[in-house]
């Protein structure tokens, strides 16, 4: 386990909140996750209150009117006074409870106002984030390599928690998100802000964060969605205003170069080589989870690609399903998750691995063409 | 002569009619409550054990971070299969098998009031279950949409196996509502004379509002379900947004079935340690009259609080007050129970048989449960508890050191009265001991890694939660293991092993199965006894 703990990443300064034996709730970063931890310790105690006092009152029976130290039972069995007393007296309790929760969830609620807004959609299984103030997004990815999570390698510290692109927000401002989904119902959650939104396709949902200190937070899927549900980690970085400011031009000139660069790509043919190499990395990122890294899909659930009439045959037909995925199955649509070289290297990949030697290259122009419907 | 000869015909139908047939045929065509509710349990307590297996298979693949085991798909149909068996198969059947030896008996009644339907009510269950754990087998696996089963996760997106799926909760269905139907045709047709409605044992009274909610609600989950195979297989879109439909309303019709069934699985419960704790305090139960009022007004405040499983699906602030409020306000006749049992004891003679044991850790278990829910009803703690460990330690508190440990309890009670010998007492204890130290082992550190963050349904987790998951496994196998305990003990007293018992069974026990034979004669009350 120490061993484990040692190996080096990315983010390794955050171990030390990673407490092997943590039993209670995180007071979290944010106004509303402290309101919410000190309700959830007030509810505790007035648990654990209540809790005493029944079951003394029981172990006391247990101990004292036992027959075998000679008890003999009395005869009483009902009185209104006491039936009427302890069911007045929860009911206060309640109220007690329910002010200031009302209070918390009022404000929790209220996303009105936000300084920054971003649009969050999970999808199996990633999240995507676009900066609806600026023109950058990008999608978040499970970075735990699959020979860690089979036990080849050490696990990192960070294991199932880290992810190739984390969301980067500024603190000290009013933060909102907005929450969708492209296919099942997903959950984004991120303790430290006390935030748990589900992500229901066709629908948006919204939370809002302000959070006081810089620092990298991390979260979970929380909503069974599919095969790799657990595999679906939040990984947030709130920055100062100021570095989030250079974070997000910075970010914004990359886009920008990208885009620009797939330009220049679309009168280039790449070699089969390279489109192959490209390929295998950007499948086993993103399809393999499904049609699983050997093609061969999972019976019954994922189609196989290895041996397939589409794969094998109809080129025109392999570009569409991949571009505009298959209505009513899991297959997305990928057209604006991947730009169009990397569409064509997984494409070609595709037809020409585990035994699909068709040999035909797909070049991004191709890819281009099928996109300005040609 | 002819007269004679057709006295003698008719002597004969009546033995024919009174023996019970031997062989298989017995069990096939049986008409009788108690074979049925025989069949009932015996039946429930292999599913019981079919949904344990699966248990274990997910807590072996839990015991260590990384995936060893079985894949992520696998485990996702284990969690759900074992949702629903434990639900569908164990629980509820076990309460009805309850109902069916112990109602008639209770009311002074000679049978259930519809005894052909009794029986097919109980035999489509083991070919609705065929169905169900069939599907595992194949292509592409068995549901793995959790036992919940949210569109469109169970819609577009899961496997061809969901039909079966689909059609094996509708016969699920179809045998509850049967047996719920005779339960209230019997209490309210066959009682006894003289035994009044604030008469009847506790048992009776939380079996009716049971069978009440059952009608109420297991159509709406055919409903469900039915919506779910016409969106996956006839092109409708109830729970789609593109075709005008909405996933969210899928959760608020399940769970308009789903919160009345959680009382479904813990009302007989309440009845049956109301039976319990009064014959080993010697003295009679606190508050009878409350604790009737208070079952009805739990089976109605369930009604009304479906959507405090869905806080985080982005409902308006005014419902997630409403429901917030309405879950809160069932904690008072909750609680009222509780105090009402600890009232009985107190100041009474107690006495500690297994029985009592089970019904004890049921109070001090349930009641843990029940508070951890009462955190869970305040919505804004509620986001960070929800779909967590946390969620899955209270309803595993409720569920099974409620539910089944008041199936246990009753067991141990009654079957000296069903076999007339007494169970295997040494061996009991033995049972109870390491089924309590086990199950606490099991459930409590579940608390800690759901407050640290862990979700549920997840077939690998973070490092830190490593060392709790580990204890959480251990303790799921001792478990496992301490009820084979319990299929010893229950085989041995199906083979009539052990002391005779007396009548009563138990100094203390009061009520109608109390004063017939041990073991209870085949038919009893042919003719009704009459109830001062």
């Amino acid at each position: 386990m120490l061993s484990a703990f040692q190996s080096g990443t990315v983010f390794a300064e955050s171990v030390a909140d990673l407490d092997q034996y943590q039993l209670n709730m995180r007071k979290g970063v944010t106004d509303i996750s402290a309101d919410v931890y000190d309700l959830h310790m007030l509810m505790f105690i007035i648990c654990v209150v209540i809790a005493v006092g029944v079951f003394g009152a029981m172990f006391y029976s247990i101990l004292f009117h036992r027959k075998s130290r000679g008890a003999k039972p009395a005869n009483f069995h009902e009185s209104v006074k006491v039936e009427i007393a302890w069911t007045v007296i929860p009911f206060v309790i309640l109220i007690v409870m329910a002010v200031p929760a009302a209070k918390t969830l009022i404000a929790m609620e209220d996303a009105s106002e936000p300084d920054v807004t971003v649009l969050v959609t999970g999808s199996q299984w990633k999240w995507h984030y676009k900066y609806m103030d600026n023109d950058v997004e990008f999608y978040s990815r499970l970075a735990t390599q699959a020979d860690e999570i089979s036990g080849k390698l050490d696990k990192g510290v960070n294991y199932l928690l880290e992810v190739d692109q984390p969301l980067v927000i500024p603190t000290d401002k009013r933060v909102r998100f907005l929450i969708t989904s492209d296919d099942v119902i997903h959950s984004w959650w991120v303790p430290d802000f006390a935030i748990k939104q589900d992500a229901n396709p066709g629908f948006i949902n919204d939370a809002w964060a302000k959070v006081n200190e810089p620092g990298i937070y991390r979260g979970q899927c929380a909503e069974l969605c599919g095969k790799d549900h657990g595999f679906m980690p939040v990984v947030v970085i709130a920055k100062e205003p100021a570095e989030y400011d250079k974070w997000i031009g910075e970010r914004q000139a990359i886009q920008e170069k990208a885009k620009a660069e797939e330009q220049r790509l679309l009168a280039m043919n790449m070699s089969k080589d390279e489109l192959m190499s490209n390929g295998q990395k950007i499948y086993t990122a993103n399809c393999a989870a499904c049609h699983m890294p050997n093609g061969e899909g999972l019976p019954g659930v994922f189609p196989a690609l290895k041996g397939s009439n589409i794969a094998l045959n109809d080129m025109a037909a392999h570009i569409d399903i991949v571009l505009n995925g298959k209505s009513g199955t899991a297959m997305a649509a990928f057209a604006k998750q991947l730009s169009m070289s990397e569409l064509a290297a997984v494409i070609t990949f595709e037809r020409n691995a585990w035994g699909n030697d068709t040999d035909e290259l797909v070049q991004a122009k191709d890819i281009n063409a099928a996109l300005n419907g040609q | 002569m002819s007269t004679v000869t057709e006295t003698l015909h008719h002597d004969d139908d009546h033995h024919e009619h009174h023996a019970p047939p031997s062989g298989i045929k017995r069990w096939l065509y049986t008409t009788n409550h108690k074979d049925i509710g025989t069949l009932y349990l015996w039946f429930a307590f292999i599913m019981f054990l079919t949904g344990g297996a699966m248990a274990m298979v997910i807590r072996a693949e839990l015991f260590q971070p990384g995936l060893q085991i079985v894949e992520p798909h696998f485990f996702n149909q284990m969690t759900t299969v074992h949702g629903l068996i434990m639900v569908f198969g164990a629980v509820m059947p076990a309460f009805t098998g309850l109902a069916n030896w112990l109602v008639p008996m209770m009311i002074g009644a000679p049978d259930m009031a519809l005894p052909r339907m009794n029986n097919w009510s109980f035999w489509i269950l083991p070919f609705a279950f065929l169905i169900l754990l069939s599907s595992l087998f194949m292509d592409g696996g068995g549901p793995a949409f959790g036992w919940t089963f949210y569109a469109p996760l169970s819609t577009t997106y899961s496997g061809d196996s969901t039909a079966l799926f689909v059609f094996s909760v509708h016969i699920m269905g179809i045998s509850s509502i049967m047996g719920a139907i005779n339960v209230i045709v019997t209490i309210f047709n066959m009682r006894a004379p003289g035994m009044t409605w604030m008469k009847m044992p506790l048992f009776v009274w939380t079996w009716l509002i049971t069978a009440f909610l059952l009608i109420a609600v297991m159509p709406v989950l055919a409903g469900a379900v039915t919506m779910v195979l016409t969106d996956k297989f006839f092109g409708t879109s109830f729970f789609d947004a593109a075709g005008g439909g909405d996933p969210v309303m899928f959760q608020h019709i399940f769970w308009f079935f789903g919160h009345p069934e959680v009382y479904i699985m813990i009302l007989p419960a309440f009845g049956i340690i109301s039976q319990i704790v009064p014959t080993f305090s010697r003295k009679r139960l606190f508050g009878y009259s409350s604790m009737v009022y208070a079952t009805a007004s739990i089976a109605l405040l369930s009604f009304i609080v479906w959507a405090h499983h869905m806080f985080t699906t982005g409902m308006p602030v005014f419902a997630e007050m409403f429901f917030m409020l309405a879950t809160m306000l069932i904690s008072v006749p909750t609680g009222v129970k509780v105090f009402n049992w600890v009232a009985t004891m107190w100041r009474g003679s107690l006495s500690f048989e297994v029985p009592m044991l089970f019904a004890l850790a049921f109070i001090v278990l349930f009641t843990i449960g029940g508070l951890s829910g009462l955190m869970l009803a305040i919505t804004p703690v509620d986001f960070q508890y929800h779909d967590t460990y946390f969620v899955v330690a209270h309803f595993h508190y409720v569920l099974v050191t409620g539910a089944i440990f008041s199936i246990m309890a009753a067991v141990y009670y009654w079957l000296p009265k069903w076999t007339g010998k007494m169970f295997d007492i040494p061996l009991a204890k033995w049972h109870f001991w390491c089924s309590l130290v086990s199950v606490n082992v099991l459930f409590f550190p579940m608390h800690f890694v759901g407050l640290a963050g862990m979700p549920r349904r997840i077939p690998d987790y973070a490092l830190q939660f490593a060392d709790f998951n580990k204890w959480i496994s251990l303790g799921g196998f001792a478990f496992g293991l301490s009820q084979l305990i319990f299929l010893v003990i229950i085989i041995k007293a199906c083979r009539k092993q052990g002391e005779p018992v007396s009548d009563q069974v138990w100094e203390g026990a009061e009520g109608l199965e109390w004063e017939i034979p041990s073991p209870a004669p085949y038919h009893t009350f042919e003719t009704p006894p009459v109830i001062k």
